[in-house]
């Protein structure tokens, strides 16, 4: 039976704990709210950037000399994954969920005798991932000194990535990331990016009868484009990341801080009744050695 | 009533502009283009220099570092890489872009690469000069 200071030292300890479990729920709530705003705002690129795309890959399949972002190398032998994690842990199953994911993914293209390497971005993944995978892991990066993720940084990936595939150092680029579905829900999701998939289900506007004209030529303009798109895909998927990891944050600390929250109470009670036991043994004693006299 | 074009101007991070026009002026990789109202469905890539939208007698700038612009019957959309108000520009930020782009040139492979980034910087220089 734990003594009543032992009960006292722990439930102080407790309660400090539920202090920074409440103080992290709460400030992931603000980066939260920041986070899916700055989804929203880039949606409009997006959008329109994959109706331009829909457009242009449409009218140039078949194309012999399509692009190869778009074509593909003619290959399936080597998988580049790109697996995007937080930074930063107290975010519950966030990260493990998109590294289990990856691990399966891993373990299904390596039984199929095909060549896998991986780009980590975020520390979690990365700490995650080395043990097992540590020889493939062929670059890393992550955004701790980062105050807010921007374009600038997908397209720093995005330029690693490009310059590997003209490299021939890949055929086909996966990217993982946890896609933001609501506040309770975050599905890790797998995306091909190279070659690029065009868009489905994108209304593409009603010419009425009349043609694009292209400037400069139509291969041009999807050279430049493709490029652009592999950025925009990898900057959505950093920005959903960033809006999920706060979200798994936030439930996770809500969580944690009412499991505190418990944890006290039953400390409480425990106390009391071991306060309550000795007093009556004290009064017992008292009573007894008056008895005896 | 005239027409007015329906244009809108985005950067990765956000929409910056959405508005009825009455004419934009784009910096086409191979020239400028002036969008009026009912223009034919066109989709051009983009130098850096200046986006103009006029709307009566009013006159914004807005400067764009490359991108793409899309006219469909729908209106005109410009996807620009990166994009700010005309105020907000200075010879600083053109000098650092200017760096840039010779950085870019100097580590060009192919030709073809080579003419694109000699093209943006002669956009750049010509931007300077009229700052």
């Amino acid at each position: 039976m734990a003594s009543l200071k032992d009960l006292k030292t722990r439930i102080t300890s407790v309660k400090s704990t539920q202090k920074i479990t409440k103080a992290k729920q709460m400030v992931a709530a603000a980066k939260l709210r920041r986070a899916e705003e700055r989804a929203t705002e880039a949606r409009p690129y997006t959008e329109r950037m994959e109706a331009v795309l829909a457009n242009l890959s449409a009218s140039s399949k078949g194309n012999p000399n399509a692009p190869r972002l778009l074509a593909g190398t003619g290959k399936d032998e080597t998988h580049l994954l790109i697996i995007g994690t937080a930074d930063k842990g107290l975010c519950g199953g966030f990260n493990s969920s998109i590294v289990r994911l990856a691990r399966e993914y891993i373990v299904k293209l390596q039984g199929e005798g095909k060549n896998v390497k991986i780009i980590t971005v975020g520390r979690k993944g990365n700490d995650q991932l080395k043990r097992l995978y540590g020889d493939l892991i062929v670059w890393k990066t992550n955004f701790v000194e980062v105050k807010q993720v921007g374009f600038e940084q997908a397209n720093e990936i995005a330029e690693k990535v490009l310059a590997m595939f003209e490299d021939g150092e890949f055929d086909v680029a996966t990217l993982f990331y946890g896609k933001f579905k609501n506040v309770v829900t975050q599905i890790p999701t797998p995306q091909q990016i190279i070659p690029a998939l065009a868009p489905e289900g994108v209304e593409t506007p009603d010419l009425k009868g009349a043609v694009y004209e292209y400037e400069p030529d139509e291969t041009e303009i999807l050279r430049a484009l493709l490029p652009r798109y592999v950025a925009v895909q990898i900057f959505r998927a950093l920005l959903e990341n960033v809006a999920s990891e706060q979200a798994a944050s936030m439930s996770a600390m809500d969580n944690a801080t009412r499991n505190a929250g418990e944890m006290i109470d039953k400390l409480n009670l425990q106390y009391n009744r071991a306060r309550q036991a000795q007093i009556t043994t004290e009064l017992i004693e008292i009573i007894a050695g008056a008895e005896a006299l | 009533m005239a027409d007015k074009l329906k244009f809108s101007l985005v950067s990765p991070e956000k929409e910056l502009m959405a508005a009825d026009v009455d004419q934009v002026d784009i910096p086409g990789t191979e020239g400028w283009i002036g969008v009026l109202p009912n223009h034919a469905p066109l989709m051009a890539t983009l130098a850096p220099g200046m986006v103009k939208v006029r709307t009566g007698s009013d006159e914004r700038r807005i400067f764009v570092r490359g991108g793409f612009a899309e006219i469909s019957p729908a209106g005109l959309t410009v996807l620009a890489e990166e994009a700010m108000p005309a105020e907000e520009l200075n010879a600083d930020k053109i000098a650092q872009r200017i760096q840039n782009a010779e950085e870019d040139l100097a580590d060009a492979g192919d030709d073809e690469k080579k003419l694109a980034a000699q093209q943006s910087l002669d956009r750049l220089k010509e931007l300077q000069a009229a700052l």
